[in-house]
């Protein structure tokens, strides 16, 4: 085999390189198309190099907005955005922590019924149960709040299976072990499943941060303050109908920025990911 | 220290599943208990309703004079080794020591102290800083057991704590746990499956099977008088030798034909009474051709290098027979063997109760 493995080395890389291509193509296009002005992107004269208005777009797209349709500038989308996604994440982290927590450890009646009203709620998504949700959430008088944008959201199943699945793994002498050492079920938590549940808490925050920050529906059923809406929101409002009308230029740096975030959570969070995955290993 | 004492300790679990069958124990300040027996008799249970990690379904548990069944594991005053060392993987070495002094709330000073002594006594300074992944199977047993021993705890409770390591390993670590044991006088509890850890270790033996206690005595006691032919046969490797039998008459039997004198047999045995026969591998000695020897035909021979064992039949039982390599030829098809009285065990077909004398 060892013989064969530089041709075999060729031809994944090909294929890698080409769905590279593929993929990025698009994202490389809409970051040059936000260092045009609007009308060379109308005419049909943008190149495939980047333009010279980078920094005149980009500063405008974050502080002034597009000049119709948003009214806000994306910095305040941004911050939006970044509120409710990491308002999510966390919340459902906690959440999903603790009712993991309280049906693998402790003993109850009808724990295993608590367990699988949970796990069935997996199968509803959000469109279903999307006008009780709205009904409370405006009578509760949320709408246009970071606590209405977010609350509804964190429930979560997914979580909760997640850390069941992973407190399942912690051998049981190691509870035995911490009740012969005096430490109570908040002590044991804190103390020992805390710590051993990071990489899991940042598995889970990747993917419920990015969640969070891809929301469409829902914020746009609840915000109506241009103050509130969110990038996702505000992307989709900047592309008007009329296709002349839209500041192509803006749109595209819009673009651009919205995925920054995820991207560093995912980068910054890989690498606790791995050395999570590194320290845990026995 | 403190002496633990059992009195008729059942545990039934979900499903009328009787695990512990009504179990009395006295073991002594500072001695060292071993709990033996087959996986499922129930000595890991009883270990743990000492510990205070199962519940009691009956009967009383005393550490010192407490009556500590409704008391919680912590308070207990008691500290645990566990087979798999439970130790916290995200914990360095001395923090998994120091953690159930933290949670008493142990000055910071004391702990500190406690911790270096345990250490040094164990030989694990170099690592205090490292975490248990970090670790060899036998330093992290060493950890588990600084863990145990700086609580100062009364007792001391061992679940099967060698069966992680390597055999090489283990033969030291039970020479320093007894070491060690001797060295603070904890009285401690161990369960074990390895009969070698049991006799070796032990003050007091305790032999289980089936929830109950078969035979509680000194390893030698329990070795050389077991009152069960479970006791018999799971004692000693290679196991005792159990054949049919017949009574011929007072202090007599025979095996396969041949008869053999019995020191220790019950005085109300009628003749012709069906028994079972045990005699250690050990003890049978090869004789010329005689009287009251009895034959048997070898199959093959195990090489163990300071031993030989010869495997054979009795009139349809399997024998087998240990002797210094070299003492019998390795041809040998044929034995001739003898046994002296005392080394001859009788047990009741039924119950496989010994029928020896009531009181030696």
């Amino acid at each position: 085999m060892v013989e064969r493995r530089r041709l075999g080395n060729i031809v994944p890389h090909l294929v890698l390189w080409i769905g590279i291509a593929i993929v990025a193509f698009p994202v490389y296009l809409a970051f040059v198309a936000s260092t045009y002005d609007a009308t060379t992107i109308a005419n049909g004269q943008m190149g495939l190099a980047p333009g010279p208005l980078f920094l005149e777009n980009y500063y405008r797209a974050i502080f002034v907005g597009t000049s119709r349709s948003t009214r806000e500038p994306v910095g305040t989308m941004m911050l939006n955005s970044f509120v409710m996604a990491m308002g999510i994440a966390v919340g459902k982290i906690a959440i999903s922590i603790l009712s993991a927590y309280a049906i693998v450890y402790f003993k109850f009646p009808f724990r295993m019924t608590a367990f699988w009203i949970i796990f069935i709620t997996l199968m509803l998504p959000v469109e279903v149960r999307i006008y009780p949700t709205y009904k409370i959430v405006a009578d509760l008088g949320l709408l246009d709040t970071y606590a209405g944008l977010i609350v509804p959201l964190i429930a979560s199943a997914t979580g909760t299976l997640l850390f069941r699945q992973f407190f399942m793994t912690i051998p049981d002498e190691l509870v035995e072990a911490s009740k012969i050492d005096g430490a109570g079920f908040f002590r044991f938590f804190k103390d020992t499943v805390l710590p051993l549940s990071i990489t899991t808490m940042a598995a889970l925050f990747v993917i419920q941060f990015i969640y969070g920050w891809n929301q469409y529906l829902w914020p746009l059923l609840i915000t109506t303050k241009d103050s509130m809406q969110t990038i996702v929101i505000g992307i989709k409002k900047m592309i008007v109908t009329q296709d002349a009308l839209t500041e192509w230029q803006l749109a595209m740096a819009t673009a651009v920025l919205a995925m920054l975030p995820p991207v560093a959570v995912v980068i910054l969070m890989q690498r606790l990911f791995v050395k999570g995955l590194v320290e845990t290993e026995k | 220290m403190a002496s633990v004492t059992l009195e008729s300790v059942r545990k039934v679990y979900a499903g009328n599943v009787e695990a512990v069958k009504g179990v009395s124990l006295d073991i002594a300040d500072g001695s060292f208990c071993v709990l033996v027996g087959p996986s499922g008799c129930g000595k890991s249970t009883l270990l743990r309703m000492i510990a205070g990690l199962e519940t009691i379904t009956a009967g009383k548990i005393r550490i010192g004079d407490r009556i500590v069944n409704d008391i919680e594991p912590a308070e207990r005053d008691i500290a645990m080794v566990f087979q798999n060392y439970a130790l916290y993987p995200h914990m360095n070495v001395y923090d998994n020591m120091a953690y159930g002094l933290r949670n008493r709330g142990t000055p910071k000073p004391e702990i500190d102290k406690r911790v270096r002594e345990a250490a040094r006594i164990l030989a694990i300074e170099p690592f205090l800083d490292r975490k248990p992944r970090q670790l060899s199977g036998g330093q992290r047993q060493r950890v588990a057991m600084g863990r145990a021993i700086v609580r100062k705890p009364q007792v001391f409770l061992f679940d099967e704590p060698l069966s992680n390591l390597d055999a090489k390993l283990r033969v030291q670590m039970r020479v320093e746990i007894k070491r060690l044991q001797r060295a603070l006088g904890v009285t401690s509890v161990y369960v074990t499956h390895d009969q070698v850890e049991a006799m070796t270790l032990s003050d007091k033996l305790v032999v289980m099977n089936h929830g109950v206690i078969e035979q509680i005595g000194t390893p030698s006691d329990v070795y050389r008088r077991p009152q069960t032919r479970f006791v018999a046969t799971f004692i000693g490797s290679p196991p005792m030798n159990i054949m049919e039998g017949i009574v011929e008459g007072p202090n007599l039997v025979s095996v396969g034909g041949s008869l053999l004198p019995v020191a220790d047999m019950r005085a109300d045995l009628k003749a012709d009474t069906r028994i079972h026969v045990g005699i250690r591998p050990e003890d049978v000695r090869v004789v010329e051709d005689g009287g009251t020897a009895f034959r048997i035909d070898v199959d093959f021979i195990e090489e163990l290098g300071a031993t030989q064992l010869f495997h054979g039949k009795i009139a349809g039982d399997e024998f087998v027979l240990q002797a210094p390599t070299g003492l019998i030829a390795a041809s040998a098809r044929q034995l001739a063997l003898t046994v002296d009285a005392t080394n001859v065990h009788l047990f009741d077909r039924e119950t496989g109760q010994r029928l020896g004398q009531v009181d030696p």
